[in-house]
């Protein structure tokens, strides 16, 4: 998949109380957890971020609790990928499994400021700065990962094992 | 080659005479658990999969802790959706207020976790199992759909580090203050992806509540998991507690690890995190003035009968500032009782501190304990990031049970040697 978008740029250990504030998880409806996306980070974001934009973040973004509406919230505001040096990890995993998709480029985020025109080739890995027109490469998913990725997410995945199994 | 403790449970559970870190792995899970903030999200995962039946329902635990009692018609109606599926599946432990506790003291105390074991939660603190020498991690809502399905996780094998503490604690100074140092030492993503072993004479000098204390915030480091190898105290603990059987794992001395620190316990003091990051940590006797406005003892990290024991033995014959609000949440009803029949609790009341039934509530900001604008809390909890525990202009401090209660006692952060 290509996306393009502005990027959103943020600091490292943006945590999921950041993304999403606890105090908004008595729902799981992505629409209402969209509203409050990022907001304890920067509460303008949410007015301001446009379909397709990225987040471009420093390290062990999504650190914190294991709450899966983080990757929720960020895809119903629309958010293409989000771009960091490093990931927590069970937000790593719950990025993968919701079908957000994540690259980890620590030159990227070096070379990207806010509200530069940012594409991403999510198959390639590549990322092009097309505000400087400068290109970086994320570090490819694992295998096994990938696979998951391809099916379009964990539950699709399972979908295909326990339809196997039927037939 | 050998391996490590953790390695060797995870291999156990994946069939394999050996794994290395980095394999990708399917393991066979002993235990899969789900809470009412994340539950429900999985569910509705689980209904898409297509089929009606989860693995087992003896090993899927559900608790609803965090925004229960329901806080609100919204949490209401997601509880009520979560023991519905509960009720539906016929699910063994499925734990609903009056029998629940915070899921993370609760589990431990009523035997469902034992050495040896594989443990995924839809709950970051799942990690706290690894101090009864069990693999246990944290993973999201959608994970937990497919282990309630299969009783499967994949995994990919962490590498280890090794965090070896020796000689004698200082007074006052438990496993929370020993996690706060590490956190601190090694900053919020220092072992990112990697089992964190804890091992050395002042671990063994520890109670089991003072492990899982601080195998709980494993994860405020990055850490997929933390471990203490079984000893005697883990036996003795898990001792009639269940009647399923348990492997009891230990590292072998030429198990290989990612990195080794080694401390001496003698130059640690209570720890106090500082807004915003667990890892923000100084010694009590570095801390200065801060004065704060709540005090909150209890949650998933220290609301354990050692932890209120501690808090009773400094809260004695003293009253609460009058200008701090001071909260008490023994963590289970087991600990509420046993804490009543030795007088804690109205060591509490006496002392002019609110005590309530078991809550995960203001630790995330939820209810029972919401910060305003501008308010300083210092709470036994895990984390203090911007907003955690209520308007995003609130500052939380973590530390153990003795420094929050003697600070309730001074109005502002204070060692419990200066009362």
């Amino acid at each position: 998949m290509i996306y393009k978008g502005s990027a959103w740029k943020f600091g490292r250990d943006i945590d999921t109380d950041a993304i999403i504030p606890a105090r908004y998880l008595k729902t799981s409806d992505p629409a209402e957890l969209g509203k409050h996306c990022m907001e304890d980070a920067d509460p303008e974001f949410i007015n301001r971020a446009k379909k397709g934009d990225v987040i471009v973040a420093g390290e062990n973004f999504g650190c914190g609790s294991s709450r899966e509406h983080a990757p929720i919230s960020i895809k119903a505001v629309g958010i293409s990928c989000v771009i960091a040096k490093s990931f927590a990890r069970i937000f790593y995993r719950n990025a993968i499994n919701t079908g957000l998709p994540i690259l980890e480029s620590a030159e990227a985020v070096d070379g990207i400021t806010t509200s530069d025109e940012i594409q991403v080739d999510t198959d390639k890995g590549e990322i092009t700065n097309l505000t400087t027109g400068k290109v970086y490469y994320a570090k490819p998913f694992p295998g096994f990962i990938n696979d998951i990725i391809q099916q379009g997410g964990l539950i699709n995945y399972m979908r295909e094992k326990v339809k196997m199994q039927v037939d | 080659m050998g391996m490590t403790v953790t390695e060797k449970i995870l291999a156990a559970h994946a069939g394999k005479n050996s794994v290395s870190p980095g394999d990708l792995i399917n393991v066979k899970l002993d235990l899969v658990l789900g809470n009412d903030i994340t539950a429900p999200i999985a569910i509705k995962e689980f209904r898409l999969i297509g089929i009606d039946r989860i693995f087992d329902k003896n090993k899927i635990v559900i608790v609803l802790d965090h925004f229960a009692p329901n806080k609100d018609i919204d949490s209401a109606e997601q509880c009520r959706m979560v023991r519905q599926f509960a009720h539906k599946q016929d699910l063994t432990n499925y734990f609903e207020v009056g029998r629940m506790g915070i899921e993370h003291a609760l589990l431990p105390e009523q035997g469902l976790v034992l050495p040896g074991d594989a443990i995924i939660g839809a709950d970051s603190h799942t990690c706290t199992y690894g101090a009864l020498g069990a693999f246990s991690t944290g993973v999201g809502s959608t994970d937990l759909a497919a282990a309630m399905a299969t009783g499967e996780a994949w995994i990919k094998v962490p590498s280890s580090i090794k965090f070896s503490f020796r000689g004698h604690l200082n007074p006052w100074v438990t496993g929370k203050d020993l996690i706060l140092y590490t956190i601190g030492q090694i900053g919020v993503d220092g072992a990112l992806y990697q089992a964190m072993e804890f091992t050395g004479e002042a671990i063994s000098s520890l109670s089991v509540d003072s492990r899982l204390s601080m195998c709980n915030m494993a994860i405020e480091a990055g850490g997929k998991s933390g471990i203490i190898a079984p000893d005697n105290k883990t036996l003795d603990y898990v001792e009639g507690r269940s009647s399923r059987t348990f492997n009891v794992y230990q590292s072998d001395d030429d198990a290989q690890y990612a990195a080794v620190y080694e401390w001496d316990v003698a130059n640690i003091e209570p720890q106090v995190a500082f807004p915003h990051l667990p890892s923000n940590t100084r010694g009590i006797s570095e801390v200065g003035d801060v004065v704060i406005d709540q005090v909150v003892i209890g949650s998933c990290t220290n609301g354990r009968l050692e932890d209120l024991r501690i808090a009773a033995q400094v809260l004695k014959d003293h009253e609460v500032d009058r200008r701090i609000r001071c909260i008490i949440i023994p963590a289970t009803q087991d600990i509420y009782r046993q804490a009543m029949k030795e007088g804690l609790i109205e060591i509490f009341i006496d002392a002019k501190a609110a005590v309530s039934t078991p809550t995960c509530g203001p630790c995330l900001g939820g209810h029972m304990g919401v910060l305003a604008r501008g308010e300083r809390a210092l709470a036994t909890t895990n984390r203090n990031f911007i907003g955690r525990m209520g308007h995003p202009e609130s500052e939380v401090y973590l530390s153990g049970p003795a420094v929050a209660a003697a600070s309730a006692i001074a109005g502002k952060i204070t060692s419990p040697e200066e009362l």
